[in-house]
């Protein structure tokens, strides 16, 4: 299969890391693309490491497994480094982005060797400081986009402010502040 | 022209139900199923469809609200899973026996224990001698697909359907879609005239009689001879829907089929997987294949012996067990069929896969194409009852 890209979300029960996933694919759908969201259940509880996927191709894709070799992983909880093998099968090509304050740099020696690019965002003071709640999902959307170029950014950001118009009318504060944390977080996330 | 849309599984059969906008739907939740009748109660609350919506306290309830619904008259639907099918059983002979074309959204879901909420097709597998309909969905447009032609289908011949998909698999995965327009949804779909209902004063009668062992065989004679007819309807309305979305449905597909040597037998969402690892094993210059069971009730008997009779070598997955120290239920239906046409050359294994949600990934499907280079190579088949990527 040809021209699809894989992307593995890791977070923790009540994160939003299926939400995130399920808007990445929105996003993709929105620009003609073929898309896959899924997450994987565990036994549901807050704060839980669980996992999910992300499939979006030019031709439909029939494969209906977890994701095992992902061009790219997601990670929604710096905490998860320690707790979940996050780089296993992920392609050297490709890039891990972690939501941290730290430079990309601090974070490799964690990564059992992973010799792909090593991105960080700070999603949690973004989301703070636009949103004034710990909401990281908006800015960790922002940043895999900005890193996998899985959807033109520019695209992106219009088809996002449309769902954000449609999702939050009658609070007209929350679309700004979104949109915000959406543009900073593209020019924000560091590339190591 | 479709409408282009990305939704889960669940998502997509509840659009359906609101589409044809059925008189009476009688629910209770359970997981992977539970998102049907909750989207669909929201279609309620908001007037989108003027459906007498139902809570009951157990899926038996369900069920049973269902058959009074349908007795009297009335298109009704319910949606289920895992447990909640098994607590379903009695009353779906019964729906089956009283000749109702009940519509039932099935999310497959192991059965306990241990507990498991991932899928598995033990749940639809345990009731399948129930007198149902049984149709199988690999994609969330298959979900839709097939709920589409359900009252169709089973209105036809005054049977039950169970339009089945894999839970979490599909129910819970979101995917592109295409969906039709609702007023040809409802054109093809069609108004429920039934022949005989309670609320017929001109022709008072009874459903759910006792049956003395003078009457009894022939009321189970005619209930096989409907779903033998269903063989038949399935295959006119699965054309029709064709015409209409240029999606065309039989009792089986077959991927790939034409020259195959070796072949996979499976229903569900691990087809797609299997098509997959027979597009790459088709580029090394393999001849491989797969038929995908769409209808397991009726049981493709005809179909299933024409596309083996020419391999060399197949392997039948079942995504359950029947415990029998022998097979799984999709091997067993098939072997009879290879033997009720004369066909005995084929050397057929079976493999128990997928339980509780173990991931079914392009490699298990090569691994079991390997196991068939093996047979053909050696002629020997070995043990016949095999569980696939399993610790022992």
């Amino acid at each position: 299969m040809k021209d699809i890209v894989e992307i593995r979300w890791h977070g923790r029960g009540g994160q939003g890391a299926k939400t995130a996933s399920l808007l990445l694919a929105d996003a993709a759908f929105n620009t003609g693309k073929y898309v896959q969201g899924f997450p994987e259940y565990g036994p549901e509880r807050m704060g839980a490491p669980m996992t999910a996927y992300n499939r979006i191709s030019s031709e439909r894709s029939t494969v209906h497994s977890n994701i095992y070799e992902p061009d790219y992983v997601v990670v929604v909880d710096e905490t998860l480094l320690s707790a979940v093998d996050v780089t296993a099968g992920l392609k050297k090509e490709g890039a891990i982005v972690i939501n941290s304050g730290k430079a990309p740099e601090e974070l490799r020696a964690k990564l059992h060797g992973y010799e792909g690019r090593v991105c960080t965002i700070d999603a949690g003071k973004i989301s703070t400081e636009e949103l004034g709640k710990n909401f990281p999902n908006t800015p960790m959307l922002a940043a895999i986009v900005k890193v996998s170029g899985v959807v033109e950014p520019e695209a992106f950001v219009k088809d996002m402010e449309a769902s954000f118009k449609h999702k939050f009318a009658s609070k007209p504060q929350v679309i700004e502040g979104n949109m915000r944390a959406l543009k900073r977080s593209m020019e924000e996330v560091r590339i190591g | 022209m479709g409408i282009r849309e990305r939704l889960s599984g669940n998502e997509a059969v509840a659009y359906a139900m609101k589409q044809i906008n059925p008189d009476v739907m009688g629910a209770y939740p359970i997981t992977p199923s539970t998102e049907i009748p909750q989207y669909f109660s929201a279609y309620v609350d908001n007037g989108e469809v003027d459906t007498e919506f139902i809570a009951v306290e157990s899926e038996h309830s369900a069920m049973s609200t269902c058959i009074g619904a349908e007795a009297a008259g009335a298109r009704a639907i319910s949606a289920t899973s895992s447990c909640g099918l098994c607590y379903m059983t009695e009353m779906l002979y019964v729906a089956a026996s009283s000749r109702l074309p009940i519509t039932l959204a099935v999310c497959c879901r192991a059965l306990s224990g241990p507990i498991n909420i991932h899928n598995d097709h033990s749940d639809a597998m345990g009731v399948r001698d129930a007198g149902w309909i049984m149709l199988f969905a690999e994609t969330n447009q298959e979900a839709y697909d097939n709920y589409l032609q359900a009252m169709r289908i089973g209105e036809a011949v005054g049977l039950p359907v169970m339009v089945c998909q894999d839970g979490f698999i599909t129910s819970h995965a979101i995917e592109n879609i295409e969906l039709e327009e609702t007023d040809k949804v409802k054109k093809f779909v069609g108004q429920y005239k039934p022949q005989h209902y309670l609320l017929n004063k001109d022709e008072p009668m009874a459903v759910g009689a006792f049956g003395m062992p003078a009457y009894y065989m022939e009321a189970k004679r005619q209930q096989a001879q409907a779903m033998i007819d269903a063989k038949d309807v399935i295959r006119k309305v699965g054309k029709e829907f064709g015409e209409m979305t240029g999606r065309t449905y039989g009792l089986v597909e077959n991927f790939m089929m034409d020259d195959a040597e070796e072949a996979i037998v499976l229903i569900g969402s691990s087809a797609g997987t299997a098509k997959e690892a027979i597009r790459q094993l088709r580029e090394q210059g393999r001849k491989v294949g797969l038929v995908k069971i769409r209808s397991f009730r009726p049981f493709p008997s005809e179909e299933l012996a024409e596309s083996l009779k020419n391999v060399k070598a197949f392997a039948v997955m079942d995504k359950d067990d029947s415990f029998n120290a022998h097979c799984g239920p999709i091997f067993a239906e098939t072997s009879a069929a290879l033997y009720a046409a004369g066909i005995s050359a084929p050397k057929g294994i079976n493999y128990i896969y997928g339980l509780g949600g173990r991931d079914v990934r392009v490699d298990s499907i090569k691994h079991v194409f390997s196991q068939l280079d093996k047979i053909v190579e050696t002629g020997k088949t070995g043990e016949t009852y095999r569980y696939l990527e399993v610790r022992e």
